[in-house]
Order: C-alpha cells, then structure tokens, then sequence
C-alpha cells in the first residue's frame, strides 16, 4: 500500500480509536471520577462533540501534569478497573512531590507491541539482559523486565537514582555526579564478568561509560536499547559508530515515559545523518509537534514543541504539553504518521538543562 | 572560494561532525567557515589510544622534528596549505584577511602575530637549549646521556599535551610549539573564534613532514575542554580568573590567565619620565592591548597625574581604522557583547570615587565605537589616587592601564602577582629588591617594552620542565 493510503487508513484507524476512548472515559459507566467530574464543569459534552482526533486536538486543553501530583490516584481509576490494585508509576520528583500515574495492564500492552520491533540478531530469545538505569517507582523497570520476559529472557537490574544525580549537578557537585555514576558502571561491570548478558537497557551516558571501560562486543552484547536524555545527530553516530563499533552491536534508541509508553525509531544511518526519529505507538498514544500559539502542526522538518496524549483504556491524556522541542517528520511505512526527530529539552538552545545520566 | 568547513582532526585525520559552529566576520556576522564541534566521547575514545600518536614522533630525532619545525615556520608564513576538506587552499593573505575578518585584528597586527610564531618555529634550537638548560638533544633522543660531567636521564610526564586554547591573540599559539620537537604530540580544544591559527600551524607541520598523528584538534563544549585537561596529563589552558583559580593547584594543569604585567618607575628616574613615555605607549597598546604581556598599571613614586595627562594624549585620540591600514592600531570585537561589557564596567568603575578617564579629554565621542563595520573599544588611561581604587589593578581586552602612585618602598607589595614587571630604575638597591621579588615572573631593568619576550627564557612556565622529568640512573658498565 502506497504511504499516502496508509496514512490515510491510520489516521482513519486513529479517529475510531478516539471515538472509543472518549466513550469509555466520559461515560457514567466506564470513566474515572476525574474526567466525569471534569466534564460537568464544561460547557460542551466531549461524548457528543469529540468523535475524531482533530475534534480533541480542538477542544480539549492542554492537559496539566500537575493533576497527576497534586490529586489522590484514585480519581484515575475507570470505573472498569474499581476493584484491581493498581501499579503507581513515578516521574519527576527531582524536589518535592512526583507526578504518578497508576496502571494496569498497559505497560505490559505497549512493550509486548515494541517487541516485535526488536530484531532476534541484535536481542536474541531465550537468553539474558541487563537494565542499567532508573529502577525505584518506574514504570520503566517492570517494562523492561516484562520486554525481556516476553523475548524469553530473563533480566538483571542496575539501579541508578536520577533524582539524585540531577542535584548533584544542579548543585554542581560534578565530582560527586561522577563518583555515582562510576558506582553504577561498577556494579554493571561485575554483572558483566560475572553472567552472560547479551542486550542491554540504559543511557546514553552509562552507555558510554560501560564502553570506555569495558569492550562490548567481546563481553557479549549484541543489542543495546537506550534512552532517557537527549541523543543529537554527532551524539548518535558516535553511539553507533564508534560505541556500538558500527553495527556490531544493534543500537535501538527509544523515547518515551511513564506518560506515553514507548516509541519507536526510524532506523538511522549516514543516509539520513543519523537523526532519530521517533514513532508514537498509535493509536495508543500520539505524538504531535506543534506550533502553541496556534496548535497547529508545524511544517515538516521544522521545530516546534512536542506534545504527547496517551489514549488507553487505562489512561487519558489528551494534549500534555511534554518538556521536549522537536523537527517534526514525515510518516514511515511502519509507522504511518508523523514522527519526531532530534528531540532535545524546550529551549534547549536558550539556556542549560540539567539532565545528567537520565 | 565557497565557505570552507574545518573538521575535527582524529590523529590528523579530518573528522567532519554532524554538529558545526560558525566563525563570522566580526563586522556583518558573515560566516567565514563551520568548524565541526565533536562529543567528549571522541576526545576521550582518542586518548585511550594516544600512545601511537607519541610513537609517531619518536621515530623521529629532536633535530630532525626541529628542521620540520623550522620549515613548518616559513610555510606557515608564506606558504599555501589546506584548508577544510575539498582540497581548498589558503595562502598567507587569506589567512591574514580571514583571521583579521573573524578576529577584528588589523591585518598589519595579525602579520605581527605571524612573525612571532615564524620566529618561534624558526628559533627552535635557541629555545629549546633556553627550556633545557643546554641539555644535548641526543639526551631526549636516547633518554639519558651527559650533561656537563654529570649523567643525566629524562623521561615524559605525559603522552599528550592538552590545550585549550582562546580566540583572542594568535601568537598564544606559541607556548605549544616546542612540543612537537620535544615528541609530545598535542590535543587541542582551539578558542571558539580562532581555529585558523592553530589549523593552518597543524597543515603547516604536517606539509614539512611530521606525522599526522602527532595533531588532535577537538572543536568541542565545555565538557570536552575538561576531558583535555583532565585526562592528558599535562595541559595548558587559558582563561580569565576564574577559570586560573579553578586549576591554581593542579600540577599537571599550566594556567595562563590575565598578566596584569606593569611598568615601575624608580625614585632615580621619575623626574624622566617623559624619555620613557613611548616605552609606556607600547606597552599598554601593541597587539591591540590584548596580550597578557601588555601593561596594564603604570607605577610611580610621583608624577602620576601629569603621566596620566601624558599617556592620555597619546592614547586618547587613537581611533579605528581600516583593517588594511598599516597604521591600525585598535582591533574590533569579535563579540561586540564583550566589548560592551568592559565600557559598562569601566563607565560603573570610574562613577567610584578616585579615579579619572584621562583620555576622555582627548577622545572625540565615546569609548565604545561602531566603526569600519565592527565593534572598538578606544584607548583608556586611568588615573588612581591609589591602589586601593578597583581599576588600579584591573585588566581589559583593549588598551587600558591605570596609573597609580605609590612610594618605592610599597611598589612591589603593592603590585601583586605580576606577569612581567619593566622597571626604570638604576638604584642597585631597588634592583636588588626587585630581583628578589618572589611575584613577578618575568623581570625587564631598564626601558624594555613589557611585549617584549625572550624565547629562551619563558616568561611563564618552562614547557620542557613541564613535559619532562629528571630521575636518577645508574648503568652497569
């Protein structure tokens, strides 16, 4: 099928996603405490003026994260979901309270999709992998477990505490930063020696790090699924040339959060001067790179601010703006609509963003 | 001649990045070139294996690598070598007009700087016998051998010697060269706005015939610049005072920060002083006023208010001119911000009571000054009442020098750390303290301009005892 007919069809695809969701959400029957009430305080019914994704990009505002902090977990739960415990998922946090998300069934449902994106070569079945990044109350954690789980493998896990790294370079204690992350790489160098690991979840820094002090390639690695900070174009050509020693390992960058889920990328290369681009995991969750003052898409190729709503029976996010700017791209064949690329912090061009290993 | 690009430089192999920063013509922001910027992971990846770049230069002898210097000196001056990666390539004026386009120095300074460096390259033996004490070149050849009567053995500190390099005088560039002859290959962070120079000293070297290998040059962040100085070993860095306190007391790290270099007069000479009053001149005002040897105080027993006048004067009306002018003596801003900045602080600085703009009477308009397209600072003497007044002892990027009066006796604890002292003075008992002075690095008696430096005897740091160190050995017979 030509791209324009399956764009055409995943955006078709899409709408009836949305139609679904909005029943399921702003009905007395099926939605959570939150939106129903949320509802009654608008003057237009989202059940009878939301029908396609354009209808919510168009009347829905921008969702405020800080409702995810400031409100009890409970008044997330749909009504379908009243009686199961729930998962409580944190992000942010570095200060005070963090934003949580509760959750069921979808990180299981995102991860097992994007395993069928992962190539047998690069993360073989039926062996064993390695986290090295943020455990603690993220999603991410059992995300990667259940990933490897679903690959047949099983998992070790090294921890790494963001939220204490990103003070630590806040408070520019750079050689304290660096001590913890040489603690980190430590106890992922032993787990090297020691096991036979062959694909690995972390940052692009710890990455990096691993790589300087030990050869990946000849401690076993075949694949490395990495994510959590920025990765420009010289950044992610030298992770895949020079890291990843061209191809000899896979390299499988990925963008996501507690919030979306996980996207995948169109893969990289010198063709494309090794900008990532990312791929929602529609209809489940999309991405969109708008300009705000208008809402509107910018052109393709061009930067604008990145905004994510996460569609799931589990969770409705419509329109968060995230804290990322981003070019944004043309639909893939395997993934027919748009992408975003060259992610980096909003006003990242403007002034310093602390990120650290995460 | 399209816009070149100037690639990072793995082991002299041209590396272009995926990120690239511009250097723009100081005066309508054209971009003359991108320059690849590369990730600290490059930088560090390389140094892992720095060793084949030493082992380039060591199947080479000193003198052999002293010949290629000293050729490399006369194609840097004269000769056409490459530029970017398409095969361009950049003659001695075109390096002059784009240096001079990106750096606001007028062409007749950067052929100065062009000099300097010719003469550094050319002079190697002098120097290196000024750094070495008179060692015998075979004795770094072979690692030991005689001096004197006595054995003696050398080994090196270092695999790489780490620059990191500023934007603002070419002729900085000189400090590094003896490395090369001395088989320390470098690794370079170049300044911002400044990789001609030490591109076009690279292509140089490697033309007359050192190894490729022995050159690493990192366009990179400020995350790379550490990596340099954090993992070669020996480095030298350049910077204002913040950056001099952050390595102040690290052995490995040679700091060269602000000179804040004065001229002293002695009780014995100030009644002359209007014989020496060209000496100040050319102190404060050579190169832009943009060296760290340039005088930044004038330091008298008394006088100071008719000195002030004097240098004012001379000083005040001095203007911009055109970048090809022979007579140019004031060099635009390469960042118009910095220039700003200092006329902010000079202007804030004298609102405080004790301090007067002597040149003010003799300028027509301002201090800062939109001419010949670019941004100018123009001269600024200031009179102190004393040493206490905060622009008595300050350093700017331009021509600027206070003029203080202190009594003889408190000159050299008034002072300071002092880069290079000229003192005008006859008085054996001034000289002796002076000679004393545990806070001047490098001393002139009698009316030498404080630009002037000796090769063979460094005015800051000696690179061979910083490269290498001296042991003990013992041979059986």
């Amino acid at each position: 099928m030509a791209i324009e007919n399956q764009t055409q069809q995943a955006a078709a695809d899409l709408d009836t996603h949305v139609a679904e969701i909005i029943k399921w959400h702003f009905s007395d029957e099926t939605g959570s405490p939150f939106w129903l009430d949320w509802a009654r305080d608008q003057s237009w019914d989202p059940l009878e003026e939301v029908k396609t994704f354009e209808d919510l990009c168009n009347k829905f505002p921008n969702f405020q994260d800080e409702w995810l902090r400031d409100l009890p977990n409970k008044v997330w739960v749909p009504k379908a979901y009243k009686d199961r415990p729930f998962n409580i998922f944190e992000t942010g946090g570095t200060t005070g309270m963090p934003k949580q998300r509760i959750g069921w069934e979808d990180f299981r449902i995102d991860y097992t999709a994007f395993s069928e994106t992962l190539s047998d070569e690069h993360f073989p079945r039926n062996h064993y992998w390695m986290m090295v990044g943020p455990t603690g109350p993220r999603r991410l954690r059992l995300a990667i477990e259940h990933l490897a789980n679903e690959r047949g493998c099983s998992c070790y896990f090294v921890d790494l505490d963001p939220r204490w790294v990103k003070r630590l370079i806040a408070n520019k204690q750079f050689d304290q930063a660096r001590a913890y992350m040489d603690h980190v790489v430590d106890q992922a160098l032993t787990i090297l020696k020691n096991r036979e690991v062959s694909a690995l979840f972390t940052t692009p820094k710890l990455l990096e790090a691993l790589a300087e002090r030990k050869d990946l390639v000849r401690a076993g690695i075949k694949g490395v699924f990495c994510g959590g900070t920025t990765m420009d174009k010289q950044y992610a050509r030298f992770l895949v040339e020079e890291v990843c020693e061209g191809g000899k390992i896979g390299f499988v960058p990925t963008y996501g959060n507690t919030l979306m889920g996980l996207a995948r990328h169109h893969p990289i290369s010198r063709e494309n001067d090794y900008s990532i681009a990312y791929y929602a995991p529609q209809p489940r969750a999309v991405l969109r790179v708008i300009n705000t003052e208008n809402n509107q898409p910018v052109a393709y190729d061009t930067w604008g601010r990145v905004e994510l709503s996460t569609l799931t029976k589990e969770f409705f996010m419509p329109r968060f703006l995230e804290r990322d700017e981003a070019r944004r791209r043309r639909p893939w064949t395997e993934a027919p609509w748009d992408g975003v690329a060259e992610v980096r912090p909003f006003g990242a061009m403007e002034k310093n963003i602390v990120e650290g290993v995460y | 001649m399209s816009t070149p690009h100037i690639p990072c430089l793995r082991f002299g192999v041209p590396y272009r990045s995926l990120n690239q920063s511009e250097v723009k013509d100081y005066r309508d922001g054209s971009v003359k070139a991108t320059l690849s910027q590369v990730n600290a992971g490059v930088i560090r990846r390389d140094l892992k294996t720095i060793n084949q770049a030493r082992e380039s230069l060591q199947k080479f002898s000193t003198k052999e690598l002293m010949d290629i210097s000293a050729k490399a000196g006369e194609l840097f001056l004269q000769g056409d070598l490459p530029i970017g990666e398409d095969g361009s390539i950049q003659s001695a004026q075109d390096y002059v007009e784009t240096l001079s386009s990106t750096s606001g120095l007028p062409h007749v300074m950067v052929r100065k700087n062009m000099d300097k460096i010719h003469y550094a390259l050319t002079h190697l033996e002098l120097i290196l016998n000024g750094l070495t004490r008179g060692i015998d070149f075979s004795v770094l050849d072979q690692g030991y051998g005689k001096h004197g009567d006595s054995p003696v053995c050398f080994f090196p500190t270092t695999h790489a010697l780490g620059l990191v390099m500023p934007s603002n005088s070419p002729a900085v560039n000189s400090l590094w060269l003896p490395s090369i002859a001395l088989k320390i290959p470098i690794v370079m962070k170049p300044g911002r706005d400044e990789p001609w120079t030490p591109y076009r000293l690279i292509q140089a070297f490697i033309a007359a015939g050192a190894p490729k290998e022995a050159f690493g040059f990192y366009p990179t962040d400020h995350e790379g610049a550490g990596d340099i100085l954090k993992h070669c070993g020996r480095a030298l860095i350049f910077g204002d005072k913040t950056t001099t306190d952050q390595y102040s007391g690290d052995p490995g790290v040679q700091v060269h920060g602000p000179g804040f270099s004065k001229i002293l007069i002695g009780d014995d000479e100030i009644e002359n002083w209007e014989k020496y009053l060209d000496v100040m001149v050319s102190s404060i005002a050579d190169n832009g006023g943009r060296s760290c040897v340039n005088a930044s105080a004038v330091i008298v027993p008394k006088y100071a208010k008719e000195i002030a006048d004097a240098l004012g004067q001379r000083l005040g009306p001095l203007k911009p001119l055109p970048v090809t002018d022979p007579q140019a003596v004031l060099s635009g801003f390469a960042n118009p911000k910095m220039g700003e900045w200092i006329d902010q602080t000079l202007t804030s600085d004298f609102s405080e009571k004790g301090a007067s703009d002597m040149t003010a009477p003799y300028r027509d308009g301002d201090r800062l000054v939109k001419a010949e397209g670019g941004t100018y600072l123009r001269p600024t003497i200031a009179y102190c009442e004393s040493m206490d007044h905060v622009l008595s002892n300050r350093e700017f990027l331009c021509p600027y020098a206070s003029v203080v009066e202190v009594n003889q006796n408190h000159m050299l604890s008034a002072i300071g750390p002092t880069l290079v002292v000229t003192a005008i003075t006859k008085d054996a008992c001034f000289k002796k303290q002076l000679l004393g002075a545990s806070n001047i690095e490098r001393l002139n008696i009698g009316p030498i301009s404080t630009m002037k430096i000796s090769w063979d005897q460094p005015h800051e740091g000696n690179m061979f005892e910083f490269l290498y160190k001296r042991r003990s050995i013992g041979m059986a017979a």
